[in-house]
């Protein structure tokens, strides 16, 4: 198989996917057996490009001429892959996880939450393998507007505001900000292709620049860098699979990834050190990081402190990028990677405890460890990679990141990350703590009193994701070799 | 001298078109009634056609029909324009009155005002 | 044969259009229509492949050459708008079956199919004449049939409408004589060319001169509704029937908009144009509209309304496009010129399929109705995303040109309020979508999917407004052709 072919099949096969599952739409049995199918065949696809990439080759694949000069076209290099393998690779677990959460709920409208699902994971690996920002940017946008029914899947007033949220911020970020600073990108240097060294050197100077870094950064609404996070903690209305695989993984880190993506290859790092026009960057995700971290601490609803959880490590992804070093560009490669197998083990657990016991807020937790141990366990790995300690893959990418801004003596950076470090284990260790240590007050309406673990297929998506957690940290190689070699190719 | 040619009375015929095409445009706009409209419409047009004709005027020139001893004629081209254009205003003046009658039919009025308060109730 | 394609192009239409009337009965006259729409857009199709392959077309009428006969001039710039307009005509006629017959009565259905061929005859002979005052007589016969078309509407105030556009519609024409005459005083020619070619050696702070360029400007301005000179169009579209507001919100206003192009580029010439500071005015006023417009579109009720000012709101863009007076930017207006074509008749033929089953277009009739009719409703959000502008659809190629002239033209707050007043689209758009698909319907209805005779058109439209989004080949490339012969000063 070329891999011209696997670079397309990689986003035909969630889109065939999606059609197929319109049609078995009424045969939930066999709708949910296209998604799994779906969701392997296209991990395995992209594991085709994982071998020529590690050895050094960039397929590329040039789609269609949109405008004279600027293609459609995908160039898989070594961060896209990262991100492509990450994003299919716990699309099967989160299908294995999301047939077991929507029917223990009896969510309704699944075949539409099924197709839009199988969208955004498309339009996630077109992202990925984006070989220029308009492809990107397209990319991008059809990510936002795919997932709004998941988000508002609810359908009643409280998910259709918070929808509404999410679709507004995003889109007007997006619209006003990002392509504005496409545009400009365009016009300054004739090209959007990403290329190492960047495009914009020499071409956009001065103050000029860290305007249009800063029309990038906010534009790039999906990083949920402050102000514009809102977002997230709204798009929290949305059922846990999309909260974990959607809002821990595929749509936030296509933020970062763009972020990081743009820093690399549009603005070059060597240019921005030169120019100095990144600093205010690192002030702007530190207090980010330290912010989110604060408010996270004060949230009792479960997925809204993950929310809050998210926007803080989002932004370390932003900070290590802002760092401009070699080593902190890896640290920011490998964070996607470790972020994402974490996260999603915590919203697997918050979407486990709701189906098991219907339990969303964080004070209701007490005595839950032991009743539902394996989901706790997991939990508490999840949280040990958010706070960063070993054996957990947070540790590695903190590492290179604190590595980073020694090297650069970016003690503010430094500073950041410490402090934020005490703020994560401030705000998941009382969870588990409480899960295991602490007597569950008793109950006047005791009908959710008993209960166990959550269904099967929740318990062993669940399982997965935090082993892949621990695994990242005992085999770091694959991830290691891909941010590296993103790098090699930078200098 | 100079700067007074533009009232001097050979120009009088364009005093004539800009008077009617103001006074036209203003019935068009200040009357309320739909007739007085279309009235004030055809004054408006009126005045086009006397620009066009009175711009084919040539001096000491003659209809243009080919005949002995003349051999200066008048542009009979903008004569043409204008029966068409007469031929488009008839049209256009036609329709309207079936429009204002369709109007009163259905509103029982012509008066923009009355119109505009019967609308304002139904919407 | 081929050689008289030009005048049968015109005379085709014209000549079908008494059978309707003699043969009084409403499926012939709609057969007539049909058949002939579409024997017209084969016509325009031929016209323009011989354009692109021969140059230009020149036709003497009676065999009198210019500049003493008329003349049927076709370039690139018109041929293009002459597929723009039989399609849609070819569109509108295979939809309006169905619909015609549910909104006219009985008696006046074939009348209304005489003057929709006298419509279209009007509309083809305005785009393919080269005599200026030619195309008054067609602009006439367009605008006659036209006001008639508009008082078929079933509410009263169609009448009223339709009035309105009458007088405002022949001020405009009347003002696009004086115009006339005042260059025939200057020139003594009519025909197009000719004109260009004596107004080349005119001072351009002529007193006559500048009087007859407001007056042109002045009287096109009101026929194609720039902002604020557009207070007839949202009356005008309300309430005609569905089929006519589709057909004229995608032709009529074009037709004016090239009529402009012709009048600002060939007659004058973009030197003598620049000059006058007349570009400087547009553009204001476009802007204008463009906020204008769309900000009173969300807060309309009746979906034609909010998309007669959405119509009003894009005119906005195309004259941007064309104020830049770039090869970037008229190819902007003219691409544009075409992609609104697509997507408004695709807005509003899914208007005419809810009209058509639910009997009317409040939005608060519309509650969930995406249930009920899903293709619709499909369609009709294809259409919306064009209009804000979303990567993929056609409305994001327009916008993309459109900045990108802003950009080369130094001019970047422009290029930024684009992008603010798309996100206005967004807000109307939404608004509709969201009533659409995520409220309970009212009350219990046994609403069903329109038939597929006015589905496939729908579709056929709202296929295209993707199609073109992504394949921009032949739009981009014919509106560069004739933007550069525009801007190039050929005539």
């Amino acid at each position: 198989m070329s891999m011209e072919l696997s670079i397309l099949l990689s986003i035909l096969i969630p889109i065939i996917g999606a059609l197929l599952i319109a049609v078995t739409g009424k045969i939930p049995n066999l709708r949910e057996s296209v998604t799994m199918i779906t969701s392997v065949a296209l991990f395995l696809n992209v594991l085709t490009l994982l071998g020529p990439v590690l050895d050094g080759e960039r397929p590329e694949l040039q789609l269609i001429e949109m405008f004279p000069g600027l293609t459609i076209g995908f160039k898989v290099e070594p961060l896209g892959m990262m991100f492509s393998l990450i994003a299919s690779g716990l699309w099967i677990l989160n299908s294995i996880y999301s047939i077991g959460y929507m029917r223990g709920n009896n969510e309704k409208h699944q075949t539409r939450f099924y197709i839009c699902f199988a969208i955004a994971i498309a339009a996630t690996l077109g992202l990925a393998y984006s070989s220029n920002l308009l492809t990107l940017f397209i990319f991008y946008e059809v990510l936002t507007f795919s997932t709004y029914p998941l988000v508002s899947h609810k359908g009643d007033e409280n998910a259709v505001k918070g929808a509404r949220t999410y679709l507004g911020i995003l889109v007007t970020t997006s619209v006003a900000f990002l392509f504005f600073a496409i545009a400009w990108t365009y016009a300054a240097a004739g090209t959007l292709d990403f290329v190492d060294g960047g495009i914009l050197g020499g071409n956009v100077e001065g103050p000029m620049l860290g305007l249009l870094l800063m029309l990038f950064i906010y534009g790039i609404g999906k990083a949920a860098v402050m102000p514009v996070h809102r977002w997230l903690p709204a798009a929290m209305v949305a059922p846990t699979p999309v909260s974990a695989l959607l809002h821990a993984v595929a749509v936030v880190k296509s933020g970062v990834f763009t972020v990081v993506k743009v820093i690399v290859y549009t603005f070059g790092i060597d240019n921005l050190v030169n120019s100095a026009s990144a600093g205010w960057l690192v002030y702007v995700s530190g207090f980010t990081i330290i912010a989110a971290s604060m408010v996270a601490l004060r949230q009792d609803n479960l997925k809204r402190r993950l929310a809050y959880s998210t926007i803080s490590q989002l932004s370390y992804v932003v900070l290590a990028a802002a760092i401009l070093t070699p080593i902190s560009a890896i640290g920011a490669a490998l964070h996607i990677a470790a972020h994402a197998f974490g996260k999603i083990t915590l919203f697997f657990a918050a979407g486990s405890i709701y189906t098991a016991a219907h339990k969303t807020e964080v004070s209701q937790l007490n005595g839950i460890g032991w009743k539902m141990p394996i989901t706790m366990t997991a939990f508490s790995i999840g949280a040990l990679s958010m706070i960063g300690l070993p054996p957990t893959a947070g540790f590695i990418s903190k590492w290179y990141i604190i590595q980073g801004a020694v090297s650069s003596d970016n003690f503010v950076a430094l500073a950041v990350i410490v402090l934020s470090t005490l703020l994560n284990a401030g705000y998941f260790l009382p969870i588990i703590y409480a899960a295991f240590f602490k007597k569950e007050e008793d109950r006047k309406d005791d009908h959710h009193g008993d209960h166990g673990e959550a269904p099967l297929p929740i318990v062993i998506a669940i399982t997965s994701t935090a082993s892949l957690t621990v695994l990242m940290f005992l085999f770091p190689d694959v991830a290691l070799e891909l941010a590296q070699q993103m790098i090699g190719g930078a200098q | 001298m100079e700067a007074l040619d533009f009232i001097s009375p050979g120009l009088y015929n364009y005093w004539i078109v800009i008077f009617l095409m103001m006074a036209g445009f203003y019935i068009v706009i200040a009357r309320g009634n739909l007739v007085k409209k279309l009235v004030g419409l055809n004054i408006f047009q009126t005045s086009v056609f006397l620009l066009y004709i009175s711009m084919g005027k040539v001096q000491d020139a003659t209809a243009p029909i080919l005949g002995e001893g003349f051999d200066t004629f008048s542009n009979p081209l903008p004569h043409v324009l204008i029966l068409t254009a007469i031929v488009v205003g008839i049209a256009t003046t036609a329709l309207g009155l079936s429009l204002v009658v369709r109007i009163r039919e259905a509103y029982g009025t012509i008066e923009d005002k009355d119109l505009l308060e019967l609308e304002d109730e139904t919407s | 044969m081929s050689a008289h394609l030009p005048v049968l192009q015109v005379l085709i239409p014209l000549l079908a259009a008494p059978f309707c009337v003699v043969l009084r009965h409403r499926d012939i006259a709609w057969a007539i229509s049909l058949i002939t729409s579409l024997v017209c857009f084969a016509i325009s199709l031929m016209i323009l492949d011989q354009v692109l392959t021969q140059g230009v077309i020149s036709y003497f009428m009676g065999g009198w050459p210019a500049p003493w006969g008329i003349e049927f001039r076709i370039d690139v710039v018109n041929a293009y708008v002459l597929v723009i307009v039989s399609a849609i005509g070819a569109i509108v006629s295979l939809y309006g079956r169905h619909s015609i017959n549910k909104e006219i009565p009985r008696n006046q259905i074939y009348l209304f199919y005489t003057a929709y061929l006298l419509c279209l005859t009007g509309l083809l002979g305005m785009t393919a004449t080269g005599d200026a005052f030619n195309l008054f007589v067609f602009l006439e016969i367009s605008s006659l049939s036209t006001y008639a078309l508009i008082s078929l509407g079933k509410n009263r105030r169609a009448l009223t409408a339709s009035y309105q556009y009458l007088i405002m519609g022949t001020l405009g024409a009347t003002f696009y004589v004086i115009g006339l005459g005042l260059l025939y005083m200057m020139t003594g020619t009519l025909n197009i060319v000719d004109l260009h070619n004596k107004l080349a050696d005119v001072d351009g702070s002529l007193r006559t001169f500048q009087a007859a360029l407001a007056f042109l400007t002045v009287g096109l301005s009101l026929k194609l509704a720039l902002f604020p000179l557009h207070l007839w169009l949202p009356n005008a579209y309300t309430y005609a029937p569905s089929t006519v507001t589709a057909f004229l919100a995608s032709t009529a206003t074009k037709v004016a908009v090239y009529v402009m192009l012709r009048v600002f580029f060939t007659i004058f010439g973009v030197d003598l144009f620049e000059e006058t500071g007349v570009p400087n005015i547009i553009m204001i006023l476009a802007i204008c509209g463009m906020f204008v417009a769309s900000t009173v579109a969300i807060f309309q009720e009746n979906l034609k309304r909010m998309l007669a000012y959405s119509s009003v709101a894009q005119i906005g863009y195309i004259m941007l496009g064309i104020s830049f007076l770039s090869v970037t930017g008229v190819s902007a207006g003219i691409v544009h010129l075409f992609n609104h074509a697509i997507m408004k008749c695709a807005l509003f033929l899914a208007l005419g399929c809810v009209m058509y089953r639910v009997g009317s277009v409040k939005l608060s009739d519309m509650h969930g109705i995406a249930k009920k009719m899903p293709w619709t409703m499909g369609a009709f959000v294809v259409g919306g995303l064009s209009l804000i502008g979303v990567p993929l659809t056609v409305g994001f190629v327009s916008k993309w040109y459109l900045i990108n002239a802003a950009m080369e033209a130094d001019m970047m707050p422009v290029a930024a309020l684009i992008l603010l007043s798309s996100l206005l689209a967004l807000v109307y758009v939404w608004r509709v979508i969201e009533v659409a698909y995520f409220r309970a319907p009212k009350t219990e209805s046994n609403i069903k999917e329109a038939p597929l005779s006015m589905l496939i058109p729908l579709w056929i439209m709202a296929g295209a407004s993707i199609y073109f989004g992504i394949d921009t080949d032949m739009t981009l490339g014919v509106a560069e052709l004739a933007a550069e012969m525009l801007v190039g000063g050929t005539p």
